[in-house]
């Protein structure tokens, strides 16, 4: 008999006035058990992480409780004071989060942020908190636990720190364990590793763990049981195995349906004699500045990179973190120099253009950036940002901005170009930020993470756009991405970078039945869910 | 070893930088209007052209300009920054017996706005939105606002004057001949009123930079995180909130140590106080371009002095900056 260690009953938080909607989330009732791992589910703006803060006392300015009680250890947490609220966080709640790089204390070394925990608490002398740090460091696996005590948060990577995070979290062996969305940020073998390292820890330790996540490949990882939510309420609550082979919510079944799956459609573009882009031998060097008594670091972000790229083909670059995949990006819009090598365009080399010429030949290939809300000017209305290329391309003024209209239109954002960024959504600024890279009427587009930062259901709609673009304007498509599913959509062809080097290169479809380079096997089978979703399909 | 190496480089910069500065300022003086050599004539009553032009011959001031420039420098390569035909004493000598009184000054003042400014405005960050928190601000934007002369006679008129609690000028009482504890009681009472002025101007602006920067500060992810480990609000406040919002208020204290020589001529003169500030506006004053040169490049080292210190404590301050020079 399993028991119940978080009970929520009936739980509804109130939005300050003037939010989307009047409730966070509305009577929502959920138990987490001993021994499992509750996945609550949603995409942004799903009111998925509030209980979570309401459970740790956390809750944002604003936000409060208007009703329902939280179960914990024989108390309603929703009626206990600051001070008695306090003393069970970090002893009997832990709770870890999404962006490792920021959630230490960058001034603080890793193990004097650990000590904190027990110190928090009044549990033990100085030096035996230093000593359980060591454990626990140890415990959760990091390399060389002994220098990572003393190390400061920017010394070690994000997986690394997602760990000291997690080790902070365990420190005084809570009952519960909150983990909201804790491998997001994180690549995805680095989050295959951590994944299973939360799941080793709870089932040593028979915790229970609320697990919050956009990604239904981690629930098939990791899940007991799931709690789907929408906008504040819940959807669907089962076991996990039934709600992924049989969601009986149309919403579940979208969201499952949106994660990219293994069906790699088999699209195979004819090679041109002549193709749109040829890359030979790139070389990319970036060397720290050494200073006058400093010797320089040097770091090889592109070697020896060669490839074509037809018209109206679909490129897939895909690459972990500091695999070179977006400097290869840069070098090809020419915001970066390559050190050497050509990058043809027609023929002719795009990377030894200068001054007037070079203006003129930016024109030919546009770029769409990872973030939506970081790549559009606050202050400009967005019909202006698309007008912008063409009118210092010499377009009437006017025109541009007719223009800008049609393409709003055309990426289904018709009549809103007087608009400023901040009153759109994230998937309606990246297609915003693809009508931009349109206007100037491109021949190849280069596409860096273009979807990474957007919700499931969106992403699909994103995608689809671009491939109907693509195929409108016959455009030459350069797609960056991090996750192979994502690429084997809409690519043709990948090549799968690693360290610099192309360590594979071949039609989407081959890749992924037939990996040849042993990285691009890891990089499958790291994919989170894989087997489960395999498994039902 | 970083360190040692850091210095060392950041010391040869200085040389040349000083350098520099010792030309510009030299060239600079040549242009101001005014022949030296007639104003001191004109004050001891002779014009005859045969005198000026003796004068002009004891001082150098018939070289050519780079010859004359060529002599300052090698001047000051042996530490002999030249004679002050005004005060008829070597120039290094005159800044010397004002700097202790000047640095006395200035150092408390630097302490006092450094200390009551970060305090202060970890205050306002913690009570916004309170009766409290905004009273901390209103009076932070007043002595932000005011005059520094006018506080300055105010505070005589009240304190001095008035109240008759505090001396109103000088640095001690003249004739009374205090020794040891009993003197550094009469300086530390003429100090207190200066010290005080001084560092109001920069209190204000250390309390509202410190706020500003805590509330930035208070809402990164790192807070949420030391919420969660249950630690108390008081240490969150201190250990977390408070150490990284202090890296910003580190450059700005760098740039007021950096005016500790030259930054108090007018608190000197209103307060009678003996130190560099008075000794740069007679100096002014009577054109006595060696003694003015002097107290220049005294300034300037010390700013290019606290510069280096100001990036040596950052380093130590935030372990992410390792770069070298």
């Amino acid at each position: 008999m399993t028991e119940t260690v978080l009970s929520i009953r009936d739980l509804t938080l109130a939005l300050p006035k003037g939010a989307d909607r009047a409730f966070a989330v509305e009577h929502v009732s959920y138990d987490v058990s001993e021994g499992e791992i509750l996945c609550v589910v949603g995409e942004s703006g799903s009111g998925k992480s509030m209980a979570a803060n309401a459970v740790m006392g956390l809750l944002p300015k604003g936000v409060h409780a208007t009703g329902g009680e939280i179960w914990f250890g024989g108390q309603n947490l929703l009626t206990l004071d600051e001070r008695a609220h306090r003393s069970l966080r970090g002893l009997r709640i832990g709770m870890i989060f999404q962006e490792p790089m920021t959630a230490l204390n960058p001034l603080m070394r890793v193990g004097a942020q650990i000590a904190e925990v027990f110190e928090a608490h009044g549990r033990h002398t100085p030096k035996e908190r230093q000593a359980r740090a060591l454990a626990l460091l140890e415990e959760v696996g990091i390399p060389q636990p002994e220098r990572a005590i003393r190390a400061y948060p920017f010394q070690l990577s994000g997986g690394q720190r997602q760990r000291v995070m997690i080790a902070m979290a365990l420190a005084l062996e809570p009952e519960l364990l909150i983990a909201d969305e804790p491998t997001t940020a994180l690549d995805v073998t680095t989050q295959a590793q951590i994944l299973k390292l939360i799941r080793d820890l709870q089932q040593r330790r028979g915790m229970a763990v609320m697990f919050i996540t956009h990604d239904f490949g981690v629930v098939a990882e990791v899940a007991t049981r799931v709690c789907v939510m929408r906008e504040g309420e819940i959807v669907e609550l089962g076991e996990a195995r039934e709600v992924l082979d049989h969601p009986r919510h149309d919403y579940t079944r979208a969201l499952i349906d949106a994660i990219p799956n293994d069906a790699v459609p088999n699209r195979h573009h004819a090679a041109e004699a002549q193709p749109l882009l040829e890359v030979r031998h790139l070389d990319k060097v970036f060397r720290s500045r050494g200073g006058m008594l400093k010797p320089s670091r040097e770091v090889h972000a592109l070697d020896d990179i060669s490839f074509t790229l037809s018209r109206g083909e679909t490129l897939g670059i895909v690459g972990e973190s500091g695999s070179g995949k977006s400097t290869l990006g840069r070098c090809v819009v020419r915001l970066e120099r390559p050190d050497s090598g050509q990058l043809l365009l027609d023929g002719v080399d795009f990377t030894t253009l200068k001054g007037e010429t070079l203006r003129r030949g930016r024109r030919r290939v546009q770029m769409i950036f990872q973030d939506p809300y970081a790549s559009l000017n606050p202050r400009t209305r967005v019909g202006l940002a698309i007008a912008q290329g063409p009118i210092a391309n010499g377009v009437p003024r006017d025109q541009a901005l007719a223009k800008a209209d049609e393409l709003l239109e055309l990426v289904g954002l018709g009549g809103v170009a007087d608009r400023f960024p901040h009153e759109f959504s994230g998937g309606q600024r990246q297609r915003i930020g693809i009508a931009r890279a349109l206007a100037l009427e491109p021949e190849l587009i280069v596409a860096d993470e273009a979807v990474s930062a957007l919700d499931v259901s969106i992403q699909a709609q994103i995608l689809e756009l671009l491939e109907r673009l693509q195929q409108t304007f016959s455009l030459s498509l350069l797609f960056i991405t991090h996750d192979l599913r994502v690429a084997a959509q809409i690519c043709d062809r990948l090549i799968v970078m690693q360290h610099g080097r192309i360590v594979e290169h071949g039609t989407a479809e081959a890749i992924f039945r037939t990996p040849r380079a042993a990285y691009t096997r890891e990089l499958l089978e790291a994919i989170p869910g894989r087997d489960a979703v395999l498994a039902s399909a | 070893m970083l360190y040692a190496r850091l210095i060392a480089s950041r010391l040869v910069k200085a040389v040349i930088v000083l350098f520099l500065i010792i030309i510009f300022n030299f060239v600079l003086i040549q242009l101001a209007p005014g022949d030296p050599a007639a104003i001191l004539a004109g004050e001891a009553g002779a014009t005859d052209e045969e005198f000026l032009n003796q004068l002009r011959e004891r001082f150098g001031l018939d070289q050519p300009m780079y010859v004359q420039l060529w002599h300052y420098v090698s001047g000051i390569a042996t530490l002999d920054f030249g004679f002050s035909y005004r005060q008829q004493m070597p120039v290094l000598d005159l800044i010397l017996a004002r700097l202790p009184a000047t640095l006395l000054l200035t150092g408390t003042a630097f302490v006092l706005s450094l200390g009551l400014g970060i305090l202060a405005g970890s205050l306002a960050a913690a009570r916004v939105k309170k009766p409290s928190g905004s009273l901390i601000m209103a009076l932070a934007l007043l002595f932000y606002a005011t005059p520094l002369f006018w506080v300055a006679l105010m505070a005589v008129v009240l304190f001095s004057v008035y109240l008759e609690w505090l001396p109103a000028y000088g640095m001690l009482t003249v004739g009374a001949g205090h020794t040891g504890l009993a003197l550094a009681l009469d300086v530390g009472k003429h100090l207190i009123l200066p010290a005080t002025t001084l560092a109001l101007f920069f209190m204000a602006i250390y309390t509202r930079m410190t706020r500003a920067s805590m509330i930035e500060a208070s809402q990164q992810d790192y807070v949420k995180t030391a919420r969660a480990k249950g630690l108390s609000n008081g240490v969150i406040q201190r250990r977390h909130i408070l150490r990284n919002a202090l890296l910003p208020i580190i450059t700005l204290a760098g740039l007021q140590a950096g005016q500790m020589v030259g930054g108090a001529i007018l608190t000197e003169t209103v307060f009678a106080w003996p130190g560099i500030g008075r000794l740069m506006f007679e100096a002014l004053q009577q054109r006595d371009y060696n003694l003015l040169l002097g107290i220049f490049f005294f300034s300037a080292a010390l700013v290019i002095l606290f510069n280096i210190v100001t990036d040596l404590v950052y380093r130590l301050a935030d372990p992410r900056i390792k770069e070298a020079p």
